[in-house]
């Protein structure tokens, strides 16, 4: 048996699969920065568009398997950025995918302290991504339906007496996290050991839920009513309904939450590094942090606290940017499993998902 | 002499057994030979390993996906016949023909919307507050809205709907073609008319029913789509579990082994219908 770089291996099929169109165009006045949705508002692109003189070109991933998937099988070059989980900047970092990063002419000062997250952006020293929003996998739920003292624990929640119409949010890591959490368990410090107890609360909640949905989906079912509470949800899911329906809201329960986090990184195989870097720090810039905060997919905390200064007194309100320190000293972060605990919690939720 | 002939008979078939090969011969070659390969942490490892086929027949949640897929894939394809047999019949033989054209048109509607759409519109319709609800309630037959939508309810209704226009057209298309004589005759000899239709008109027609059920199947136990919106995730068929390998793990390995097991089970439902799959006749 030979041993081959994935990238070579699965190249062929892999273009097969994704299609020609994972291949971005290369050129010097354009940018090709692989993102999640958040990105993809015209009102925090343009700007940086119009100020450097270039387009930039956005392709959306879910899950960093598939970022790494697709960096793999394309050529050299092809992306200049990335947006990652900021616990799977380590595993980038390992991989040789990204480049460092000028940290000297990062805002971090002015970030919300929880959230520079160096033991995860930075190895050995080197600044290689840094965190640009931030929010909770918490509880979602509709204020007219359910009485927001019920959700205090969180384990009750999908309990056979609660009765309410429940949803799961359709990530593995953020809703184990969550469990986890319930649990009273170390999030950053899971084993194989703690996921029989994980495995026995999510068959429950697998048991009370009507639906396990991803983004669209999740929102979807709390609007029309299709479920009351939204479990792994959190403001991603719920700001950008606040307008037309204030009653969906969210709280975190007494065992606390998780705490989720995106960074934006540098590929090292950028051949637009400069304008790359530029983006970055047009992105945890106070305005560009404004727009991802309040961006139409999903909104989120800004890493940078001075995007306050931009940001609308009604737009703090439904980001509660008043009770960001209550709300940080009660979340955990995301679990960061290894490549086999990893494999074992997907094995874990697609068990759960048939169940 | 021969030999020209030979040469031009190979000249008109190189091209096609050049897109066969190019296009069907090798992806699955790759396809297989990944199956067989294996990853280890984003490593991959090519070799004869059949552990992912162990896998996949040694994990529940992964062999219950075979069994998902073929469940709502059998009750699909039931269900859609015994929809669109009477549908093709009234179309056939009791609308006038100057407006077939036009009912068929309006039958295959449905196929000129968008699938995203036309599932998203079905979960509208199916939710608890959606107009299926709301009527059973008005007229009082139930009390409480029923869970219709994320349910396997939802995508069998979903997928019936689309196939049900399928297979219409296949067994419409056969119904035109057979003479009215075989009825008369089969009356004259004495058979009543369910006699007529069960020993003459029915085995006559299984060809457009086969053809249509077998590309019912071929569709629908590969549809990604529907189960997806509709099921609301509550169970995974084979095509949710492969989406998963590639989405979230990039494990081309196990999505080759479980594409490799979906083709095998195409293959047998060709196999099992081979008997009747006779386009001339449809």
């Amino acid at each position: 048996m030979n041993k081959i770089r994935f990238a070579q291996a699965a190249g062929l099929p892999a273009c097969a699969l994704f299609g020609l169109a994972a291949m971005p165009a290369q050129a010097q006045d354009s940018l090709n920065a692989l993102v999640w949705c958040d990105h993809t508002d015209a009102s925090l692109i343009e700007p940086f568009e119009e100020a450097h003189g270039v387009t930039v070109n956005l392709r959306e991933y879910e899950g960093t398997g598939a970022a790494f998937a697709m960096l793999e099988q394309s050529r050299p070059g092809d992306w200049d950025v990335l947006v990652i989980d900021t616990i799977d900047v380590p595993r980038a970092v390992e991989a040789g995918l990204l480049a460092a990063l000028p940290d000297d002419e990062l805002p971090t000062d002015d970030f919300f302290p929880e959230v520079v997250m160096a033991s995860s952006n930075s190895v050995d020293g080197t600044t290689y991504a840094v965190t640009e929003k931030f929010g909770y996998n918490t509880i979602s739920y509709n204020a007219d339906r359910v009485d927001p003292a019920d959700l205090d624990d969180l384990l009750a929640i999908w309990s056979d007496e609660s009765g309410s119409r429940i949803a799961i949010y359709d990530y593995y890591l953020p809703v184990i996290g969550l469990v986890a959490a319930g649990l009273g368990l170390d999030t950053q410090a899971l084993t194989a050991d703690d996921l029989p107890a994980i495995r026995e609360e999510l068959f429950k909640m697998k048991a009370a839920s009507r639906s396990v949905g991803e983004v669209v989906a999740s929102q979807t079912a709390l609007a029309t009513g299709e479920a009351d509470i939204i479990v792994g949800g959190g403001e991603w899911l719920t700001a950008v309904l606040a307008e037309e329906q204030p009653e969906l809201t969210w709280t975190i329960p007494e065992q606390g939450a998780v705490r989720w986090s995106q960074s934006i990184a540098v590929l090292e195989e950028s051949q637009n590094r400069d304008l790359a870097v530029e983006f970055v720090k047009y992105i945890v810039s106070p305005e560009g942090q404004a727009a991802l905060a309040t961006s139409s997919c999903f909104w989120g905390m800004p890493a940078n606290q001075r995007a306050g200064e931009v940001l609308s007194d009604e737009q703090k309100q439904v980001l509660r940017w008043d009770e960001q320190d209550d709300y940080l000293s009660r979340t955990q972060l995301y679990p960061a499993p290894d490549a086999q605990l990893d494999v074992q919690m997907q094995d874990l939720w697609l068990e759960m998902l048939q169940h | 002499m021969a030999i020209s002939s030979t040469l031009r008979g190979w000249g008109f078939v190189t091209p096609a057994l050049l897109w066969t090969l190019a296009f069907f011969v090798a992806p699955f070659a790759i396809m297989l030979a990944m199956s067989l390969a294996t990853l280890e942490g984003r490593e991959l490892i090519w070799g004869f390993d059949l552990a992912n086929y162990r896998r996949l027949f040694g994990q529940s949640f992964l062999a219950g996906a075979i069994v998902v897929s073929l469940q709502i894939t059998l009750t699909v394809t039931l269900v859609s016949i015994l929809l669109a047999y009477p549908l093709a019949w009234i179309i056939a033989f009791r609308v006038p023909p100057r407006w077939q054209r036009l009912v068929l048109l309006l039958a295959i509607l449905p196929f000129w919307t968008s699938y995203v759409v036309r599932s998203y519109s079905w979960l509208l319709v199916l939710s608890r507050e959606g107009i299926v609800n709301k009527a059973l309630m008005s007229l009082g037959v139930i009390a409480e809205p029923l869970q219709m939508a994320s349910t396997r309810f939802a995508t069998v209704t979903g997928f019936v709907h689309f196939f049900v226009m399928l297979l219409t057209l296949t067994i419409f298309a056969n119904l035109v073609q057979l003479s009215p004589n075989y009825r008369r005759a089969a009356t004259d000899l004495g058979a009543s008319g369910w006699q007529a239709f069960r020993h003459v008109i029915l085995p006559l027609t299984l060809p457009g029913i086969m053809v249509g059920a077998f590309l019912t199947f071929v569709l629908c136990i590969g549809d990604y789509i529907t189960p997806q919106i509709l099921g609301g995730n509550n169970e995974l068929t084979v095509p949710q579990v492969i989406m998963v390998q590639l989405g979230r793990r990039g494990d081309f390995p196990l999505a080759a082994a479980l594409s490799i097991v979906l083709m095998g089970l195409v293959s047998l439902a060709y196999l099992a219908s081979a008997r009747w799959l006779r386009l001339d006749r449809v």
